[in-house]
């Protein structure tokens, strides 16, 4: 194998290929073949760096100095200055913006941190390694773990290590991983199934689409280690129609993973046999609940069904099926490979790990991160997000994407983890962090919010179908000064029947940004039944009525 | 929309139907497929479906009704999706909207009367990192501006 000197990542997540990713790689390469240094440094298209938003990226190695929003003027500069002569291009070099401490350089070479706070588990190999190569993913320890369980575990032991890690889903209702699996592992069946949620459709969530085109193996090994410990044999990945790139490297890396006979049949001369599919869904939210999600695998409409029984016990086809995220099971080898108490040793005690979260909205540095659980609110708008652009205020941030709640200034402080956003009305969910800025009026933002669960409602239960609905035309009528103070009332009893009553995750959470405005921004919102639009937003937007 | 009167391409569906009955569940997969010869699903194709597959019709035009990807009726050749979750909303999508709709003449559900531009709304495309976003057929586009989505509806 070739040695290289260099190594120019390019990264060739979705939000950098959509700023000209693609023409910046073979514009270095074709640089690179005139200084005929082909042969000593490498160009690699790799997986999401993080800061979206200043893309396109690029990590040169070993250094590991960070280049950001790169024109094609840009490259002959760098290759001539930096990679032929050896001199860092200051000024095109990545920092975090104006409102926040400067940040060196230098991005995550083993053993450092390209911001103090983050912290690379999941997101271990995004924008370092060829997600196109499985020869990369072995290298970075990939298939050790499940080559430990295979030749070193019984199936037991495995949902026991997984059990004392303390994991909790990371898909958004953070039901604790070893606890699921040791219910499908339990129950006899002649077929279980594993079935990889990779549905993401909660409004400002990519950190899927992002883990599956930066690291697509990490979830395929997730999956038979999954498999292992609850005795499946059959994998199901159900990726929604729209993420075209994932479709296609999670196909790459199955077929590469069957080749090296990492899937297929008796694995590691084990006697486990695992094989994964690809399905993928045809636009429909409520296809990410896990019950929906099995229907539609089945060919139906995505309707979710009424539980118990729950997947665990009978799910596809009626068999036993662990139905996990992505990000759930892209935690489960670094676990493995580092023991539970490692994995409990980050984040807090009730919610132990890292989430990957997107920011976004009002913030200077929208795109991926994966911190700590516990990190304060604070620490991901001011320090990791960069602040507010344009030097206005805070007004409120959702967090958990569109299905969680509003928290305002006061929260500021507050750490980020399942139990603690629960109490005050709203949820980690997927890791979305929605940040508005203090121009936006509430109930133009609570109007978007209830548009999407109108659309998404499949329509089964009626709770969903009428609440959103009628949410929606009187949150409408506030924006056009025709509500009176019954509305008010009205919309409080309907959210909490939708919490009480709806079949599923969709309806019960609906209603959560809606509860939580009218607990914090009540005087904004009942300054609307006087015709009066605190920010001015809504005068503009009164003449643009207009129904579902 | 003179794709309305294209004869029922029955060697097409057949192949798909072949390659799909003896694995349950793959309605979804044979609704994609179908779709691609025509750009929609006829009411003809979806009753052949029924048939061959031994299902009821009332289920497969509930299944192909269900997914907002599927069509029942004829669309542009190039379907415009924009994104209206609230990260793009915030970030400007209905400029963009406003700009789309005002470069082709239609609203969104319509389709413009040369057949080659449809528009409609989508929920959250996973391309907040680069709000407001829209796809067009299988392309994703992000950042957009109105002098960008300008830009981008001309080289179609």
């Amino acid at each position: 194998m070739a040695i290289y000197r260099s190594h120019v990542l390019v990264c060739g997540g979705t939000p950098c290929l959509l700023k000209g990713a693609r023409t910046i790689r073979n514009l270095f390469q074709q640089e690179i073949n005139r200084y005929q240094m082909a042969d000593e440094i490498r160009v690699v298209e790799t997986g999401c760096l993080g800061p979206c938003d200043e893309g396109p990226v690029v990590i040169i190695y070993p250094e590991g100095v960070m280049y950001s929003r790169l024109q094609p003027t840009d490259i002959p500069k760098i290759v001539e200055h930096h990679l032929y002569k050896g001199r860092v291009v200051e000024e095109l070099v990545y920092r975090e913006r104006k409102d926040s401490k400067e940040i060196s350089s230098k991005v995550p070479l083993e053993g450092e941190k390209y911001l103090d706070r983050q912290k690379r588990v999941v997101l271990r190999n995004c924008g370092r390694i060829n997600p196109d190569l499985i020869e990369e993913y072995i290298a970075n320890h990939g298939y050790e773990a499940l080559g430990k369980v295979l030749t070193e575990l019984r199936p037991e032991q495995v949902v026991e290590i997984v059990t004392a890690s303390k994991l909790q889903g990371r898909g958004g209702a953070g039901f604790p991983t070893g606890l699921k699996w040791s219910f499908t592992a339990k129950t006899q069946a002649d077929r279980k199934y594993i079935v990889c949620n990779a549905d993401e459709g909660e409004p400002g969530t990519f950190k899927d689409r992002l883990i599956m085109e930066g690291d697509p193996h990490s979830i395929i090994e997730g999956m038979a280690i999954a498999g292992y410990a609850v005795g499946a044999e059959e994998g199901i990945i159900y990726i929604r129609g729209e993420y075209h790139l994932s479709i296609e490297r999670m196909a790459r890396a199955i077929r590469q993973a069957n080749e090296h006979g990492l899937l297929g049949k008796n694995i590691f001369g084990s006697g486990f046999s695992f094989q994964i599919e690809i399905r993928s869904g045809a636009g429909a939210y409520i296809c990410g609940e896990e019950t929906a999600l099995i229907e539609s695998i089945e060919g139906s409409r995505g309707e979710p069904r009424v539980k118990p029984p729950y997947p665990g016990v009978a799910g596809l086809w009626g068999k036993p099926t662990v139905v996990n995220n992505v990000e759930t099971l892209a935690n489960i080898a670094p676990i493995i490979l580092n023991g539970p108490e490692w994995f409990r040793s980050i984040g807090t005690e009730s919610s132990p790990g890292t989430k990957v979260f997107t920011m976004l909205g009002d913030i200077n540095n929208q795109g991926l991160i994966e911190v700590p659980m516990g990190i304060t609110l604070r620490e991901i708008v001011y320090e990791v997000g960069g602040g507010i652009p344009g030097g206005k205020g805070f007004k409120m941030a959702q967090t958990g994407g569109t299905s969680g709640g509003c928290l305002p200034m006061e929260f500021l402080d507050m750490p980020m983890d399942y139990d603690t956003l629960s109490k005050v009305g709203s949820a980690l969910g997927s890791g979305a962090m929605l940040i508005i800025d203090d121009t936006h009026c509430i109930v133009d933002v609570l109007k978007s919010f209830m548009k999407f669960f109108c659309h998404e409602s499949c329509g089964k239960c009626t709770p969903c179908r009428e609440g959103n609905t009628r949410l929606y035309e009187i949150l409408t009528a506030l924006s056009a000064g025709t509500a009176t103070k019954a509305h008010i009332q009205l919309m409080k009893d309907l959210a909490r029947t939708m919490q009480l009553t709806a079949l599923c995750g969709l309806g019960q959470s609906a209603p959560n940004s809606l509860i939580t405005c009218l607990r914090f921004f009540a005087d904004e919102i009942e300054a609307h039944l006087n015709g009066k639009c605190p920010t001015g937003v809504c005068k503009s937007l009164a003449t643009q009525f207009e129904a579902v | 929309m003179a794709k309305a009167n294209c004869p029922l391409p029955t060697s097409n569906l057949s192949e798909i139907l072949d390659k799909y009955k003896q694995s349950p569940g793959s309605l979804l997969e044979i609704l994609r497929e179908a779709q691609a010869i025509n750009g929609y699903l006829s009411r003809e194709v979806l009753q052949l479906i029924a048939e061959e597959l031994g299902i009821p019709e009332s289920k497969v035009y509930g299944v192909a009704t269900f997914y907002s990807l599927f069509k029942t009726t004829p669309t542009g050749q190039y379907i415009i999706r924009i994104c209206e979750s609230a990260p793009c909303h915030i970030r400007g999508a209905q400029d963009v909207l406003a700009t789309i709709e005002k470069t082709l003449g239609i609203k969104p559900g319509e389709t413009t009367p040369d057949g080659k531009f449809s528009l409609e709304f989508t929920s959250c495309l996973g391309l907040c990192g680069v709000a407001p976003a829209m796809m067009i057929n299988d392309q994703v586009f992000g950042n957009l501006t109105g002098d960008r989505v300008r830009e981008i509806i001309n080289s179609f």
